[in-house]
């Protein structure tokens, strides 16, 4: 075989395998869209959910869905990125620094149930708390953390044209040097890391049913105290998320319209993690813009 | 700044033997990284307001001393080195030496055009606000200033918002120059400032070097032999870490002392 015909086939097979990707992707969503979309009202999104009746909704899993999401974020963010300058910039290259960083690999391959348990242990037993949102998010930084350690690394590592070099040759300090070069650099590819760690932290179900748990005490969204028991803000109170009523509609629920709901329900969470994606990004874009002065 | 290098050093301070034009004083300077010398015991003297010259084939030390100079050779966590480099009767490479200072007094400019992905004012004014000057008119000033210094100002400030990047590559290796010259060095190191630019791009850097000597003292590192030739006042030869020759630029470039100098003058290696 020569080698234009190997270059052919090799064209032709990562073609094939592109298609196949995006054909699986539309396919999917096509799927979940096309039988979801129709359950999808005004109401289905306004009212509560209900075990044992039928017509009920979703409004506290969705609320519960993003809320949980954004203390995840708040506590994991700071965190990960701060973990990921100190591997790129302060930690020195050796032995106790790779070990740091297989730490941090195989903390982000432990498979979610995992964590749920861990989570369970500490966040709801050895704190007393019970079943909480604050115990749910801590539970999915654990899960966040290497991931957003890790890209803001690579972030680092991969800012191009020694920028660090450039500030510091000008009498700048390291640490001027990482707020106002390097952090804004990085800043599009850590923010990319964040969405994707933020999808999945939003789909998220096996690492939230012994943390935040499975139901949700009846919610006054007129009561905005986060020390209320009915304050949809109180951390300390057990959370549903949308993730966690789909499966367990699915295997609990004995509401007469499990799958109508349940359909209704992913093409919601699609569609959230759809939005606030691309949403994500041109937000991202915008300050990237901004900061680079490009057009 | 000057201030801060001169009181934790006071006791190396070398009065006596320190001629006036000379900005600074090389002593039996070894350079290592890990157990590998790069650089082996040179000596010289670097003249005030005087274009000095590094040349060498790759990997002759050339660079690496260059860096030494204002301890960019500290990022290498295995780099280290012995000797002394006297600035001001300071010696820089000591333990005690407030590095960020002493980088303002001696700036670098890189081989490849490095510009932050800023505008270009904000390429110039970064450094200066670090340094504390906040007053817009004092900034609006260093920048059209240096600006000027690195003869980019004409082509530039109709458009000082805009991302230094979209700049050329020539024009983006003068800002660095210019943003460098902002923060009134003494001393200047150009490590190969023109290797990556085209031909007319090039010809505006040496302009530029030669125009800068007057204010700057100037240490650029060249693979160009033409450029060493046309606008150094001395030049070093470096091989294998050793220096080899250092001297006028004409006495090097006509009547070499050693004969590895002339041998790679004519270009018979390297």
């Amino acid at each position: 075989m020569n080698s234009k015909t190997a270059d052919r086939i090799a064209t032709a097979i990562f073609g094939l395998i592109a298609f196949i990707i995006v054909a699986i992707l539309i396919g999917l969503f096509a799927y979940i869209l096309g039988n979801g979309l129709k359950h999808i009202s005004i109401e289905f999104l306004t009212t509560p959910s209900s075990n044992v009746l039928g017509g009920s909704g979703i409004r506290d899993q969705l609320f519960n869905s993003f809320y949980i999401l954004f203390l995840t974020m708040v506590i994991a963010v700071p965190l990960g990125v701060g973990g990921g300058i100190y591997m790129a910039e302060y930690a020195r290259p050796g032995k106790i620094t790779n070990l740091i960083r297989s730490f941090i690999e195989v903390l982000a391959s432990l498979p979610s149930i995992v964590i749920g348990m861990f989570g369970l242990l500490m966040f709801v037993n050895l704190t007393g708390w019970g079943y909480t949102i604050i115990g749910g998010a801590l539970a999915l930084t654990i899960f966040n953390l290497p991931v957003i350690v890790r890209v803001t690394e690579d972030a680092f590592n991969s800012i191009q044209g020694d920028q660090k070099e450039a500030s510091l040759s000008l009498g700048v300090t390291h640490w001027h040097t990482i707020k106002h070069v390097l952090l804004p650099s990085a800043f599009p590819s850590i923010l990319t890391g964040v969405i994707l760690a933020s999808g999945r932290v939003f789909g998220e179900a096996a690492a939230l049913l012994f943390t935040a748990g499975l139901s949700t005490p009846r919610l006054d969204y007129g009561n905005w105290n986060p020390f209320s028991d009915r304050s949809p803000l109180n951390i300390f109170r057990p959370a549903e998320t949308l993730a966690v009523h789909i499966w367990s509609v699915n295997t609990q629920g004995i509401i007469p319209d499990v799958v109508e709901k349940s359909a209704g329900a992913s093409a919601v969470l699609i569609i959230a993690v759809l939005i606030f994606n691309l949403s994500a990004r041109w937000i991202g874009s915008k300050i990237h813009k901004k900061i680079t002065a490009t057009k | 700044m000057a201030t801060t290098l001169k009181e934790k050093s006071n006791s190396q301070i070398m009065d006596e033997n320190r001629r006036n034009d000379i900005v600074l004083e090389v002593k039996d300077l070894s350079i290592y990284y890990g157990d590998n010398r790069a650089v082996n015991g040179i000596s010289l003297d670097i003249e005030k307001n005087a274009v000095t010259a590094l040349i060498g084939p790759s990997g002759c030390g050339k660079s690496t001393f260059l860096r030494s100079i204002n301890r960019m050779n500290d990022l290498i966590p295995s780099a280290r080195a012995e000797g002394e480099i006297n600035y001001e009767g300071i010696n820089l490479l000591g333990d005690n030496i407030d590095v960020v200072a002493l980088r303002k007094e001696i700036g670098m400019v890189f081989q490849k055009p490095n510009p932050f992905p800023k505008s270009i004012y904000e390429n110039i004014s970064y450094a200066l606000k670090f340094a504390g000057i906040h007053k817009k008119s004092v900034l609006n000033e260093k920048v059209e200033e240096s600006l000027t210094k690195a003869a980019l100002w004409e082509e530039v400030k109709d458009r000082l918002h805009t991302s230094a990047l979209s700049l050329s590559g020539g024009q983006q290796q003068r800002l660095c120059i210019a943003r460098t010259v902002a923060m009134e060095p003494t001393v200047l190191l150009l490590d190969e400032p023109s290797s990556a630019l085209d031909p007319i791009s090039n010809a505006k850097v040496e302009e530029l070097v030669v125009e800068l000597k007057n204010d700057y003292s100037i240490i650029i590192v060249t693979h160009n032999m033409q450029q060493a030739s046309r606008i150094s006042d001395k030049t070093a030869f470096f091989l294998n870490g050793d220096l080899i020759e250092f001297d006028r630029t004409e006495k090097i470039f006509t009547n070499p002392s050693v004969k590895k100098t002339e041998e790679y003058i004519s270009g018979r290696f390297g």
